[in-house]
């Protein structure tokens, strides 16, 4: 289904509400910099830039917001049945 | 425009959010068993939380003109303990007739354990007994896609159920192609910060169309906004979507989904009589 509304319209009306989650997001980076201690063992920190590095890539499908859940998401195991010793059905 | 929140927990709002609700254009909606914030510890306890939902719920929303639907079940998370949800799951049939119960649910996973999965099938397997319908929570956050994923093994692994008459709720871009690609309906959830947000559903609805596709608010005792439906509705209007196809998602969806449920009785507000005449 389309979008019923073009692009550049879209973009200007959503255009303030980007700037403010980025400005957001940039604050917040600078406030955890200022904050004590490192983040070097942050399991966290990584996924964040994964998944700014999504948001930075080319159109493609446009699915950038599928792509950031599954960075933030466990893997699915397909073996879950056996891994968690379920019996059989 | 009419409304139905096919997924809010009332027993946690107040009156005054009944009124509201109505104000909005709410006509209807149905109240799946829940974690209350505190584990339960006994098979009563469940019971009187079931006379809640069939028996006060439906009196105070009619107080607006409201009608209220209700699922059964033992929440994913007092799934943990399996030997209390063998004695709910055991007790459930006795409200199964009362007006106004569309199924079993919410039943789901929360860390995707064995025991939840154990629990699960065995709420699938009465589900099937009894022919009911199924309302399904998905986990949170990390954990929803893996929990999804297994759910929906699960459920496919059960010749018996019908899928049109099953919905797995809390959908998010990750997960509602899954749920959708495999015959069942998906719903999606409006929260403030976690699981949707309205503008997110309005793309889901673009991306996949309104087929199968259910909005709800979840409002329940945590951080949550019992009239995030009608924020959809207005988040439709202002991407240029027809009335049409915004009173398909959140009116004529939810009543083709309940309308499978023998307990599902419901007089469209445009055919009523007006009070007085």
């Amino acid at each position: 289904m389309e979008v019923p509304i073009g692009a550049a319209e879209l973009l200007e009306r959503e255009y303030l509400g980007i700037r403010a989650k980025i400005l957001e997001i940039a604050a917040t980076f600078d406030r955890i910099d200022r904050s004590r201690g490192d983040l070097v063992a942050s399991r966290e920190m990584p996924l964040i830039r994964q998944a700014l590095e999504v948001l930075l890539s080319e159109k493609e499908n446009a699915t950038r917001a599928e792509q950031i859940q599954l960075i933030f998401s466990r893997p699915y195991d397909e073996q879950w049945i056996k891994t968690l010793e379920m019996p059989s059905r | 425009m009419y409304y139905f929140d096919p997924h809010i927990h009332m027993v946690s709002r107040t009156t005054d959010d009944y009124e509201m609700l109505a104000k909005m254009g709410c006509v209807g909606l149905s109240e799946p068993a829940f974690w209350a914030g505190f584990d339960r510890g006994s098979v009563d306890g469940f019971r009187d939380y079931f006379c809640q939902l069939t028996e006060f719920e439906p009196n105070r929303a009619g107080w607006y003109g409201i009608a209220h639907y209700t699922w059964l079940c033992i929440n994913a998370k007092e799934a943990e303990n399996v030997e209390l949800s063998r004695e709910v799951i055991a007790m459930i049939p006795e409200f199964l007739d009362r007006p106004g119960v569309l199924g079993i649910g919410e039943i789901g996973l929360n860390k995707n354990t064995k025991n939840e999965a154990t629990i699960f099938l065995e709420h699938l397997d009465l589900a099937a007994r009894t022919d009911e319908q199924i309302l399904i929570h998905t986990p949170h956050l990390e954990d929803k896609y893996q929990g999804t994923r297994m759910i929906l093994d699960m459920l496919c692994d059960d010749a018996r159920l019908n899928r049109s008459r099953v919905c797995v709720d809390h959908v998010e871009e990750h997960t509602v192609r899954h749920v959708l690609e495999e015959g069942f309906w998906a719903g999606m959830t409006l929260y403030p910060v976690s699981k949707c947000t309205p503008e997110r559903a309005v793309d889901i609805v673009e991306r996949y169309g309104p087929e199968r596709l259910l909005v709800n608010s979840a409002g329940d005792w945590g951080p949550s906004k019992p009239t995030a439906v009608p924020d959809f509705i207005l988040a439709m209007r202002l991407r240029g979507h027809p009335e049409s196809l915004i009173r398909r998602v959140v009116y004529e969806n939810p009543l083709a989904f309940f309308g499978q449920s023998r307990n599902f009785h419901f007089a469209p507000p445009d055919e009523k009589n007006v009070p007085g005449q």
